[in-house]
């Protein structure tokens, strides 16, 4: 037997163990417990992918509980690991493991430890029920308890009014989303008949006419879904407020696993999507305007973990880039080497931000290179990777997307060169965190440049191993025109994603020249960044003063806050007010309240002398009632 | 054989007689006596019914009602009891403070 349901058991084990006992047993207990669950459940993920492998079809099933039953209509608790969600077990038990065993040092001596540790796990529960399920409802429970998950964890400093107000900004805006999805299943319901993954890819092409109406719909609904969670335009603002929680949550959830729920979505009903091809232009084109939006962002930001928030709405950009143009197997495997490389980011900052006691504002960093020797090294080699320098992971990945964004026949050269030019931006702003953290003069403050010294092992190993990662991941996936090794990861989503309409064009020589001009242009972007930066913001600033208008652009995110503020909060707010409360609620509920109130107390008064506490009073009433019945029965 | 008609006639004069005693007097204890009253002379029309009908059960059941109204005589009398002791009056016409 595979025993799938052990995998989720463990971390959900964990919640509760920490959650309900973790408070009297102490922080030892939590320490052993917290990332213990995680680690046995990844241990269990281990063997059931390569279980997955063997089988002929690469499909485990359980079945462990009916839900519901109603007519035809069944919804059963049914775990499924397949290519896509074995792979996402991995990442998520992996990369969550290494996390959790970074927060014990990370999460030293902070109040609520065992808080902490019983909302990582629930976290990891439901990531895990969330791609383990075989149906839309399975995924939806996993959906939700991801999200409140997330808004507990970003509102972990309960005690800071801005980490509340971005937990709430979160929540919202991941509620929008959900109105779609929720909208989307109740379409496909209507449509099949059915709400399991498995029939729907099957009968997709089948019931659903080829880019007809209800294809679309249901279709864009899922996409408002995965905006939301995933943090694509419009609905991107919540991941950068995000960063308001501890760093280890940052790297797992807003980086590494959560995010990618909604490219998750989209990879899983790959035969749905490919029936829409409005959609899937869509999904491409704001795919990469989030990309280079969010990589505009970036380059401004003084802080280091905001930086890194917006580099990953770039790079989520970039994977629903792939998805949009049929790209699907890229997308997945952006996923997988984006969750090795941003972690190690933001776990890397973490340690820098622990190292200079909280201070997160890169202006106040700089030279730490000689002090934080392991993480700057680490770092590094994420920076690289996230860059696109090639034999590092990220360049494999993100050439595979570029590649099929122009080739593809949902692709166009205009997103290509969207891509293009936020590749060169990436490049651009990690090196230039790398630059302002860790090279140049101190700007640490000279009480705490004293005490500035390496994290913990336990918050080092973990970056040295996704370092590793991150180099070596990419040749899961090397690009045919290598002839270097077979394309892993097309032999292992053989025949799992849909198949386009169309086959791609393009030859091998525009291939190399397109991958070429990536590398020249983010190996220029490197320089750039270098010359700019290498002494902190002092070259910069000159910069600066000529573009200051396209600078105050960027640092202020495009006014997007501003703009939904004018646009959606202010007008909202001024209806509720004026028209729901003022006028409906005071005029009309409170008043029709209040009158239905006088009138009975005006019949309560007029009848009230007759209860005047005088027995024999109550005495002669009963009699005379008495007579009235004799009378009227006889 | 006394006909049943006067003795019915006596059970309605028995229980007016209560009536008016639970309507006119002001003593907590007569009234209780008259509500007494009025109880028993129910249980009278009870038991000439019973004999008239020949039925065991009519007979059987005013047994019942009897010992359920020493009951109720004993817990009434108990409430008067602590009453008193509080008011230090049995006069019904003070105790009129369950109103509006």
């Amino acid at each position: 037997m595979s025993q799938i349901w052990l995998v989720p058991a463990f971390p959900l084990l964990g919640f509760i163990l920490n959650a309900f006992f973790g408070k009297r047993f102490g922080t030892r207990f939590v320490t052993f417990i917290g990332p213990l669950a995680v680690g046995l459940a990844f241990a269990q993920s281990l063997v059931l992918f390569f279980q997955m492998l063997e089988i002929k079809g690469n499909v485990l099933n359980e079945h462990l509980y009916t839900w519901i039953s109603s007519g035809n209509f069944e919804v059963g608790i049914n775990f499924t690991v397949d290519q896509l969600s074995g792979l996402y077990l991995l990442v998520i038990t992996g990369v969550g493991f290494l996390i959790h065993v970074y927060s014990v040092g990370y999460m030293k001596g902070e109040s609520g430890y065992y808080r902490f540790f019983a909302y990582l796990n629930l976290f990891v529960f439901f990531m895990l029920l969330l791609v383990l399920g075989d149906s839309f409802l399975l995924m939806f429970v996993g959906w939700e308890g991801v999200g409140l998950c997330s808004y507990l964890l970003i509102g972990y400093y309960i005690e800071k009014d801005s980490a509340a107000e971005a937990a709430k900004k979160a929540f919202l805006f991941n509620r929008i989303g959900d109105f779609g999805v929720l909208s989307a299943v109740m379409l496909i319901f209507l449509a099949f008949g059915s709400i399991e993954f498995a029939s729907v890819n099957a009968e997709a092409a089948a019931r659903l006419e080829y880019g007809g109406p209800l294809v679309t719909a249901i279709t864009l609904l899922l996409f408002l879904g995965a905006t939301g969670k995933s943090a694509q335009i419009p609905l991107f603002v919540w991941l950068p407020d995000a960063m308001e929680g501890p760093t280890p949550v940052s790297a797992l959830i807003h980086a590494a696993t959560m995010v990618t729920a909604g490219l998750y979505m989209v990879a899983r009903l790959s035969h749905l999507f490919v029936l829409a091809p409005f959609t899937m232009n869509v999904i491409a084109a704001v795919g990469a305007i989030t990309a280079l939006l969010a990589a505009t962002i970036a380059v401004t930001q003084t802080d280091i973990k905001r930086v890194l928030a917006y580099s990953t709405v770039s790079q989520l950009g970039y994977m629903f880039l792939a998805m949009g143009v049929g790209a699907f197997g890229a997308g997945v495997f952006h996923v997988m080497t984006h969750a090795f490389f941003k972690a190690l980011l933001f776990l890397g900052s973490g340690s820098v931000i622990l190292a200079v006691h909280h201070e997160q504002d890169m202006r106040k960093m700089g030279a730490l290179k000689n002090k934080l020797p392991i993480t700057y090294i680490t770092m590094l080699l994420g920076t690289l990777a996230i860059s696109g320098i090639p034999f590092f992971s990220g360049f494999f990945s993100k050439d595979e997307i570029l590649w099929k964004a122009f080739s593809s026949p949902f692709g166009s050269p205009w997103l290509w060169g969207v891509g293009f030019i936020t590749a060169g931006l990436t490049a651009f702003y990690m090196f230039r965190m790398i630059y302002l953290t860790f090279h140049g003069e101190s700007r640490v403050d000279s009480h705490t440049a004293e005490h500035v010294r390496e994290s913990p092992f336990s918050m080092t190993l973990p970056l040295m191993i996704l370092a590793v990662l991150a180099v070596i991941s990419g040749f899961f996936g090397v690009p045919h025109v290598f002839h270097l090794l077979p394309n892993g990861m097309e032999v292992y989503f053989h025949n799992f994603f849909a198949k386009l309409p169309v086959e791609g064009h393009g030859s091998v020589s525009t291939e190399w020249l397109l991958m070429g001009l990536s590398v020249a242009f983010a190996l220029i972007a490197w320089f750039i960044a270098s010359r700019l930066y290498h002494s902190g913001f002092a070259v910069a600033a000159g910069l600066r003063r000529r573009w200051e208008w396209a600078y105050q652009l960027s640092l202020n995110k495009w006014y997007v806050d501003e703009i939904y503020n004018a646009v959606i909060i202010q007008p909202v707010r001024f209806l509720s007010t004026h028209l729901l409360w003022r006028l409906f609620d005071q005029n009309i509920i409170d008043r029709g309240v209040n009158t239905t109130a006088i009138v009975a107390r005006a019949v309560g008064s007029t009848l009230r002398p007759l209860q005047n506490g005088l027995t024999q009073n109550y005495a002669l009433i009963f009699i005379l009632g008495t007579f009235l019945i004799l009378w009227y029965v006889t | 054989m006394i006909p049943i008609e006067h003795i019915l006639l006596l059970s309605a004069l028995l229980f007016t007689i209560g009536v008016m005693g639970v309507m006119l007097r002001r003593n907590v204890i007569v009234i209780f006596m008259s509500i007494e009253l009025m109880l028993n002379a129910v249980n009278l029309s009870f038991v000439t019914f019973a004999r008239s009908m020949d039925s065991m059960t009519g007979v059987v059941f005013i047994f019942f009602i009897i010992v359920v109204a020493a009951a109720e005589a004993v817990v009434g009398l108990s409430i008067i009891l602590s009453i008193y002791r509080t008011r230090k009056t049995l006069n019904i016409e003070e105790f009129n403070l369950l109103k509006w």
